[in-house]
């Protein structure tokens, strides 16, 4: 399997309805990005970290805002954190996704978690647990897409896109340009019995 | 009640008849009062003779008796079969033969001819005692050291000459020891792929060549046990073909199973000689349909389980073949068109009793000739269940494989040991 | 992925290829302050060792720790049968502990096949006998794409103890699967009866075939074989086979020299060989924990189904 290769959206996309469009996803990112900068004094010492897949390119985006809006584009990485879950054994086998941790490495530095959908809180729990094995940033941070309740722990964004209630019967979906046709954000009828992610 | 008539069997294949025998004898008509068996569809053929059977005891009783190795031997269909001699004590005196030949009397499932060792304790320094077997009660006329090889060239020529004082014959196990060294499967292309040590062809060929020039050259009757090559066969057609007095058997197994079976990594089907190539097999089962190779034997081999349940290295050669061997014989020459019923009864029946010189086995059913029959229902199909045997031991090959044709009956000097396919 | 690893022969090149990229993810934690991952909390991994073999036992071991599976460690010299218990009760004793997997070296071909049939768990072959070691053909060949960026088409000579290989086995298999062009290189006499149908061309001259490869892999060739008279003696053998620094010289510039180790140094290998820049023999150590942790991991880190 290539590296980065993106799980596919699963549940039937056809099937669902949209809650945020391209714009509307685009400013929420724009909103993000000022956010993040005003909560870390202009991005200083700050290293944005996606969550494979789709946080990964949320990063991106998030960093390429931040250096449009100051002129700063504080680095990037991936953290993948399939081998810190706590699920395994009660799924299939899951492919390892890239880690790519920005040369500096994080000690001492703000650490922004990025992901697109934040739900049980078990995944975001896992990539605490291998962020702190590469290191010791100063500050952990998460910013999300999309909040769509029903969380399992005590975890909670610092940034949020858009608060969607949601019944647990419900899939999110959302779709990326970089891998996706098109961007926005979709809620449909859930593809079978998975537990919250 | 001793007289029967079997009501349309078919003897040896031919037209539906009635076959009648009364006080152990097959005679011309039923005499009055005989019992009437429905035999229509059925096929009757004299009692097979198996040249090659372990029954264990004395030694092994967890892996075999006399009574259980007979019993499966009457399901099986066969009236007599021939002791090997390797049991603990050895067989090597007219003692332990006269325990075995008694024992097989006892058991009453069918005639028990105990094979004498060639050698004393089978270890291939010193004649056993071949005359005082041959003399005994047992009347020993087949000699082998089976298990091993009698590899010294003149103890191989003296044991040929020797037995021809009471028209004895010595059955070679033809393994070449050195070339055999740890051998565990035929050597070729599995044996390459599995890692285990392989046992060459040549080794079998090598001691067949040798011994069919002693034989020729000193006028004496040799048998080969379980033929299994191509090579070999060549070697016996061109040795028959000199007037050499040599004979030969194939195992069932040899006839039907080849060495890819051993990827399983599964003992069961791990057997000296080994399982070989599907041109051996092609080759023995043309040498048996043209006479080349004489006749089958089973060289049923029980095991214990935990021979069996063991890495492939560790595990005992061998497999049980008395209640499948006549099935597997109908799969490999009847259904392939190489033999008919006359055939499998002469390569089952006629000719080992021949080799073994059982003058009461082994005849033609006609009127005169003991009453040991079987009974074969050509149209038959089971599905093999190692738990249903009678054999003592689970070691076969085809557990869960369908084979075709199934004993119904079988008679022993007018008796039945087995009647609608179970013991009496 | 079957449930098993027993033979090398049984990997798609899907498989062998998720092994060699997990590894490689796997590698980078490797190298990072904390190694420990808590992947396999709570899984046990059993090492069964009938045979001595120290390196292949520690490397397991160390790849089951750093995912945080409980290693039980279980060696017993000399085969199962003179110790009195069998391989099946050892293997009932396993399932009654509950082994999630257990990672075998047995002195008997096909002893991993054996438990297999016998125990739930999934069973690693740590090397069988004369037949396989699926894991070091798998860091073999991930050294090789680390070393020279890529399997495709690149040639291999195996060059030794063809016959008494499992190392040559798995890696024959493997490294076709994988697209490799491979060669086989012994005298006549330590090549196996059936070579032929394996999947790789087979040559008795070594100075033939140097020129023309990316990789040579030299294997252990044991002393206690000129008893067995593979050859005559062990100059002679190292004249014809051993890797020397001439030899080494004829070798394309890019070419690297392998070893499975342990090494027999101024019989198959010479010193200044095992110990130049070409070699990847440390190498392949340190890789094959990464290999291995990916080998349990893709074996233990889904669900049972």
């Amino acid at each position: 399997m290539p590296r980065g290769t993106p799980r596919p959206v699963t549940g039937d996309v056809s099937a669902a309805r949209p809650v945020l469009d391209g714009d509307e996803l685009g400013r929420a990112i724009s909103r993000i990005a000022h956010e993040i900068l005003e909560r870390t004094h202009g991005g200083t010492d700050t290293v944005l970290l996606g969550i494979p897949t789709r946080g990964v390119a949320l990063a991106t985006r998030l960093a390429d805002r931040m250096s449009t809006f100051e002129g700063v584009r504080p680095p990037t990485g991936s953290l993948d954190v399939t081998l810190h879950r706590d699920d395994l054994h009660l799924r299939g086998l899951r492919a390892l996704q890239v880690t790519d941790l920005p040369v500096d490495g994080v000690d001492g530095k703000v650490v922004v978690l990025v992901d697109d959908v934040l739900f049980s809180g078990r995944t975001i729990r896992a990539a605490l647990d291998a962020l702190l094995d590469t290191g010791r940033p100063r500050a952990v941070q998460l910013a999300v897409l999309v909040d769509r309740g029903h969380r399992e722990v005590p975890i909670r964004a610092d940034y949020v896109g858009k608060n969607i209630p949601t019944s647990l019967r419900e899939t999110v979906h959302v779709l990326l340009r970089e891998y996706d046709d098109r961007d926005g954000v979709l809620l449909g009828p859930a593809s079978g019995v998975d537990a919250p992610a | 009640m001793s007289a029967w008539v079997f009501r349309g069997a078919r003897v040896c294949g031919g037209p539906p008849t009635d076959l009648a025998f009364a006080d152990g004898r097959v005679v011309a008509e039923a005499p009055v009062g005989a019992q009437v068996y429905d035999a229509d569809g059925l096929i009757a053929l004299p009692g097979l003779v198996d040249l090659h059977t372990h029954l264990r005891e004395p030694g092994r009783e967890d892996a075999e008796t006399v009574e259980t190795g007979t019993r499966a031997a009457a399901l099986g269909g066969f009236t007599a079969v021939h002791a090997m001699a390797n049991t603990d004590p050895v067989a090597d005196t007219a003692g332990v033969v006269e325990q075995v030949w008694r024992l097989g009397q006892v058991a009453g499932h069918c005639d028990v001819h105990p094979v004498g060792a060639v050698t004393v304790g089978l270890g291939g320094q010193q004649l056993a005692e071949l005359g005082a077997m041959a003399d005994s009660a047992a009347r020993v006329r087949v000699f082998s050291d089976d298990g091993h090889c009698v590899d010294d060239a003149v103890l191989m020529r003296r044991a040929l000459e020797y037995v021809r004082a009471f028209d004895g014959v010595i059955a070679q196990h033809a393994q070449e020891p050195r070339l055999t060294e740890d051998a565990q499967m035929n050597e070729g292309v599995i044996s390459a792929q599995l890692g285990l040590v392989g046992w060459p062809a040549a080794a079998e060929e090598a001691v067949i060549a040798r011994d069919c020039l002693l034989a020729g050259h000193v006028g004496s009757r040799l048998h080969i046990c379980h033929v299994s090559t191509v090579g070999s066969v060549d070697i016996l057609r061109w040795a028959k073909a000199r007037g050499i007095r040599v004979t030969a058997e194939v195992t069932p197994h040899h006839l039907l199973l080849t060495d890819e079976l051993a990827t399983s990594y599964d003992p069961v089907f791990k057997v000296n000689p080994p399982l070989r190539t599907a041109a051996d097999v092609t080759a023995l089962r043309d040498a048996l349909a043209d006479g080349t190779i004489d006749a089958v034997a089973t060289d049923h081999a029980p095991h214990a389980l935990e021979d069996k349940e063991t890495e492939w290295a560790a595990a005992a050669f061998g497999m049980v073949g008395l209640e499948t061997a006549l099935s597997v014989v109908v799969a490999a020459m009847v259904d392939t068109g190489r033999l008919d019923w006359a055939g499998v009864a002469d390569r089952m029946s006629l000719r080992p009793a021949r080799i073994g010189r059982l003058s009461g086995q082994g005849r033609p059913l006609e009127p005169g000739a003991p009453a040991h029959v079987v009974l074969v229902d050509p149209a038959a199909r089971r599905v093999v269940d190692p738990a249903a045997m009678a054999s003592r031991s689970r070691n076969t090959p085809y557990a869960g494989r369908q084979l075709p044709a199934a004993v119904v009956a079988t008679f022993l000097s007018g008796r039945p040991t087995v009647l609608d396919g179970k013991l009496t | 992925m079957n449930r098993h690893l027993l033979s090398a022969g049984d990997l798609s090149r899907d498989d062998a290829l998720l092994i060699v990229h997990t590894a490689e993810e796997l590698a980078r934690i490797s190298d990072r302050p904390i190694k420990k991952l808590p992947t396999l909390r709570g899984r046990t991994v059993v090492n069964l060792f009938f045979e001595d073999s120290t390196r292949t036992r520690l490397s397991f071991e160390v790849a089951a720790k750093r995912l945080s599976a409980d290693v039980i460690n279980f060696s017993t010299k000399g085969s199962s049968v003179s110790k009195g218990e069998s391989l099946k009760d050892t293997a009932l004793t396993l399932e009654a502990m509950g082994a999630d997997a257990v990672v075998v070296r047995h002195s008997a071909s096909g002893a991993p096949h054996r438990l297999a049939g016998w125990i739930s768990g999934a069973i690693v072959n740590a090397g069988d006998g004369t037949h396989e070691h699926p894991t070091q053909a798998l860091l073999d060949a991930f050294t090789m794409r680390r070393r020279l960026g890529r399997l495709e088409g690149l040639r291999v000579a195996i060059v030794g103890d063809i016959l008494h290989s499992r190392v040559a086995r798995s890696n024959v298999l493997l490294l076709d699967t994988l697209g490799a062009e491979v060669s086989v290189v012994a005298p006549p006499t330590l090549m196996p009866v059936g070579v032929g149908s394996w999947p790789c061309t087979v040559s008795f001259d070594l100075d033939a075939v140097l020129p023309k490869c990316d990789v040579v892999m030299m294997l252990r060739v044991q002393r206690e074989r000129m008893a067995g008279a593979y050859f005559p003696s062990a100059r002679e053998y190292s004249r014809r086979y051993g890797l020397d620094a001439p030899r080494m010289a004829t070798l394309p510039d890019t070419a690297i020299v392998m070893h499975p180790g342990p090494m027999n140094r101024g019989m198959e290998i010479a010193a200044e060989v095992a110990d130049s820049v070409r070699s990847t023999i440390v190498e392949q150590v340190a890789n094959g924990v990464a290999v291995r942790m990916a080998v349990l991991y893709l074996l233990l880190g889904g669900d049972s189904s």
